[in-house]
């Protein structure tokens, strides 16, 4: 791993929020020591069920928040590092890395114009240098997104949601950025319209050569666009590999899960095959579980796993797994799979 | 499936197709297909929310009464040749049939002045009291101080609740936490005695020292009243937009702000109370009845504006005295208060309704 090679590196993240609990403040471990690198033009797609801390992800690693500890490397620079305190000024970085928020609703002032939100980041960056400049650069950049450039006079109030997503993509990327964090960016669309947004995040990777940090709860949206797919589960990844890789030799347990929860288009195979349905709930990130979060709902967990949490393991190149029993959870598999 | 001739059914409304072959139908250009962009006429905030005020009747009768009100107090003062604090005479003389005058009459020497000359005098419309001064003149000046002390403490209010109220809400955390405490502790002082603590106090300090000035007039009542306005009464309005601000920052375009890289100072001016004008003007709308109220109250108890000055409340109280015999001289003003306070809340309706809805 060459470190130049990644344009994004996190490293032992953390992100803790204090929480109240009667009169004393304890810690939600929202993320809790996550690591992952992305390189330039690159998709890495986070999954996992929501409440899981992912959006936290996109936004510490933007400082959005203050992290609790760890490393971020961007572009060969430091952006923070908890050891050797080091937190430079993110003015300048907040020209080359962006964000596309989940909701297309509450992420657009109601109060402006569709100019005027394309504009803001031009405003504050001064990325022209006369008022024509700025009307044709958004005007332009509105038809990247597919949009009617004669709406530019109108409120966000007034277009649908996947016209509000659009616009908040065209907003994110007026500053030119290298890389964006897509924070579940489809999932409150319409299916007919998600499959569209997601196409137009594609072409324009394709295009500008843009990283993408895409998260979504379920694989099936992430499983199209990722190159490379981590799947986190209550704050800690579980397991990190190659999208193809992951889909056709998910080791975690949780992936496991997670692939029986997509739907499968034909019925026939759907029928044969055997849907992995977790129980219980999810715990709450305050009464974190010992050693491995996932051992209360784990169906293959034992004594150890109670006891210390497994660190990511690469059991092949670029496949890391975090799990103390790999070998025995594959073998009943085989064994599964053989009766 | 060219020509196949199915039977229609009568009642079928669907459109017979055999009657058309394809030369009747020809592609629709992009400008027609721009057509069905389904999308209203483009509204601002303010041009929707001033349609759906209109067509609230209300709102729009407590416009038009409260526009009545304001034009005859800005008018009245000047056609009635008579002045608030002016006992009427006739040639500087009094008679006793001056005072206590109904509606549209004269005295015996304006009557017989007006033979004598054959020149109109000013009637005196609701009649004089029991001084001889000429009431209607008394109730329109009573009216404007009324209003003027509404709006102007309605507006202290919410200068100082705003500014308190966003800078709690905005910086949260301790600051947020200290500064709610001290309104929590504000919010549980009693107001009416504060308010005849101060004027006792007052009328002591500032005897006079404010002779000639407007403060004068209005008498240390008034300015003890306005000090705990502005010291108490703001309370509640902080509340309001500093919980407006909490929930308004929890929007994600603040965080999207925060992600371009615009400035604390902007975020807050640019996206955050923008967003909070619908809620400060209508409690402002709201704010001016309930100073009006008060003012109303203590001028009733003699806490009010000095004589000779009046106002609605203290006009009110002076005609206790006479209810049995003159009640409309207690009627009017208090009709008028009515007037105006129900107007005042009624507008703050209406303009809750037009402009606090949620923009989706
Ligand atoms: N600002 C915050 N303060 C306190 N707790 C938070 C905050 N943001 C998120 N959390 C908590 O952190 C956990 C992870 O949340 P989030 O990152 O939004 O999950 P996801 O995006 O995967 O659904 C949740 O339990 C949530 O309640
Ligand atoms: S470590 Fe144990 S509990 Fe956790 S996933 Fe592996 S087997 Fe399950
Ligand atoms: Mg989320």
């Amino acid at each position: 791993m060459s470190e130049e090679k990644y344009l994004l590196e996190v490293e032992h993240l953390k992100q803790y929020f204090p929480v109240k609990e009667g009169f004393s403040k304890v810690p939600l471990k929202a993320v809790d020591d996550v690591s992952f690198a992305i390189k330039p033009g690159e998709t890495l797609g986070l999954v996992g069920e929501s409440g899981c801390g992912k959006t936290t992800v996109g936004r510490t690693l933007l400082r959005l928040y203050q992290p609790t500890a760890g490393r971020i490397t961007f572009d060969g620079e430091v952006l923070f590092d908890s050891e050797k305190k080091i937190d430079v000024d993110m003015q300048l970085y907040r020209k080359k890395m962006q964000m596309v928020f989940q909701d297309p609703y509450s992420s657009l002032d109601p109060r402006m114009t569709v100019e005027d939100i394309i504009g803001e980041p031009l405003d504050v960056h001064k990325l022209y240098s006369s008022k024509a400049e700025r009307r044709d650069k958004i005007l332009s950049l509105m038809e990247t997104v597919g949009l009617n450039a004669e709406h530019a006079m109108r409120y966000a109030h007034e277009f649908s949601g996947g016209q509000r997503q659009r616009i908040g993509i065209a907003r994110a990327l007026a500053v030119n950025p290298k890389f964006i964090v897509c924070d579940e960016p489809v999932s409150a669309l319409d299916v007919s319209i998600q499959a569209q947004v997601v196409n137009m995040f594609e072409e324009l990777q394709e295009k500008l050569g843009i990283a993408y940090l895409f998260i979504a709860h379920d694989l099936l949206v992430v499983r199209h666009i990722s190159d490379r797919i981590a799947v986190m589960y209550l704050g800690h990844i579980m397991e990190i590999a190659d999208s193809d890789e992951l889909n056709e030799n998910p080791i975690h347990p949780y992936t496991h899960s997670l692939l029986s929860a997509v739907p499968i288009p034909d019925p026939n195979i759907a029928r044969q095959s055997k849907r992995i349905i977790l129980e219980g709930d999810v715990p709450s990130p305050l009464k974190m579980p010992s050693g491995c979060p996932f051992r209360t709902r784990c169906p293959y967990a034992q004594e150890d796993c109670a006891k210390v949490m497994p660190a990511l393991k690469e059991v092949s190149p670029g496949h890391s797994v975090a799990c103390h029993h790999i070998e025995d959870i594959s073998r009943i598999k085989k064994g599964v799979l053989l009766n | 499936m060219e020509n196949k001739e199915v039977k229609k059914s009568f009642l079928s409304a669907q459109v017979d197709l055999s009657k058309f072959n394809a030369g009747n139908f020809e592609k629709a250009t992009d400008d027609e297909k721009r057509q069905q962009d389904v999308m209203g006429e483009s509204t601002t905030f303010l041009k929707d929310g001033l349609r759906r005020l209109r067509k609230n009747p209300l709102a729009m009768g407590s416009i038009v009464v409260l526009v009545a009100i304001i034009l005859v107090i800005l008018v009245a003062p000047h056609i009635v040749p008579y002045s608030y604090d002016e006992v009427i005479t006739v040639n500087g003389q009094r008679d006793k049939t001056m005072t206590n005058l109904s509606f549209m009459c004269y005295s015996d020497k304006e009557l017989a002045y007006m033979e004598e000359t054959g020149e109109d005098l000013f009637p005196h419309i609701f009649g004089t009291d029991g001084l001889g001064r000429d009431y209607f003149i008394r109730v329109i000046y009573g009216t404007r101080v009324s209003l003027a002390v509404g709006i102007v403490a309605a507006i202290m209010v919410v200068l100082i609740g705003i500014v308190y109220g966003s800078v709690a809400g905005y910086f949260g955390g301790k600051v947020d936490l200290i500064m709610m405490r001290i309104v929590d502790i504000i919010y549980s002082l009693p107001d009416m005695l504060i308010i005849i603590l101060m004027s006792v106090v007052l009328k002591e300090v500032l005897q006079g020292k404010l002779v000639g000035t407007v403060l004068d007039r209005l008498g240390t009542n008034m300015i003890s009243m306005f000090i705990v306005f502005g010291l108490l009464y703001w309370v509640s309005m902080a509340r309001l937009i500093r919980g407006q601000i909490l929930t308004i920052k929890n929007n994600e375009y603040v965080l999207a702000a925060k992600c371009i890289g615009t400035s604390n100072r902007k975020i807050l001016t640019s996206h955050i109370l923008p967003n909070c004008l619908s809620v400060i003007i209508i409690t402002t709308a709201l704010q001016i009845p309930s100073a009006i109220f008060t003012e109303s109250y203590l001028s009733f108890l003699g806490l009010g504006v000095s004589i000779p000055l009046s106002s609605l409340g203290s006009l009110a109280n002076d005609a206790r005295a006479g209810m049995q015999s003159y009640p409309a001289r207690l009627v009017i003003p208090a009709v008028i208060i009515c007037l105006i306070v129900l107007a005042l809340n009624l507008l703050g309706d209406g303009l809750r309704d037009a402009f606090d809805t949620k923009l989706d």
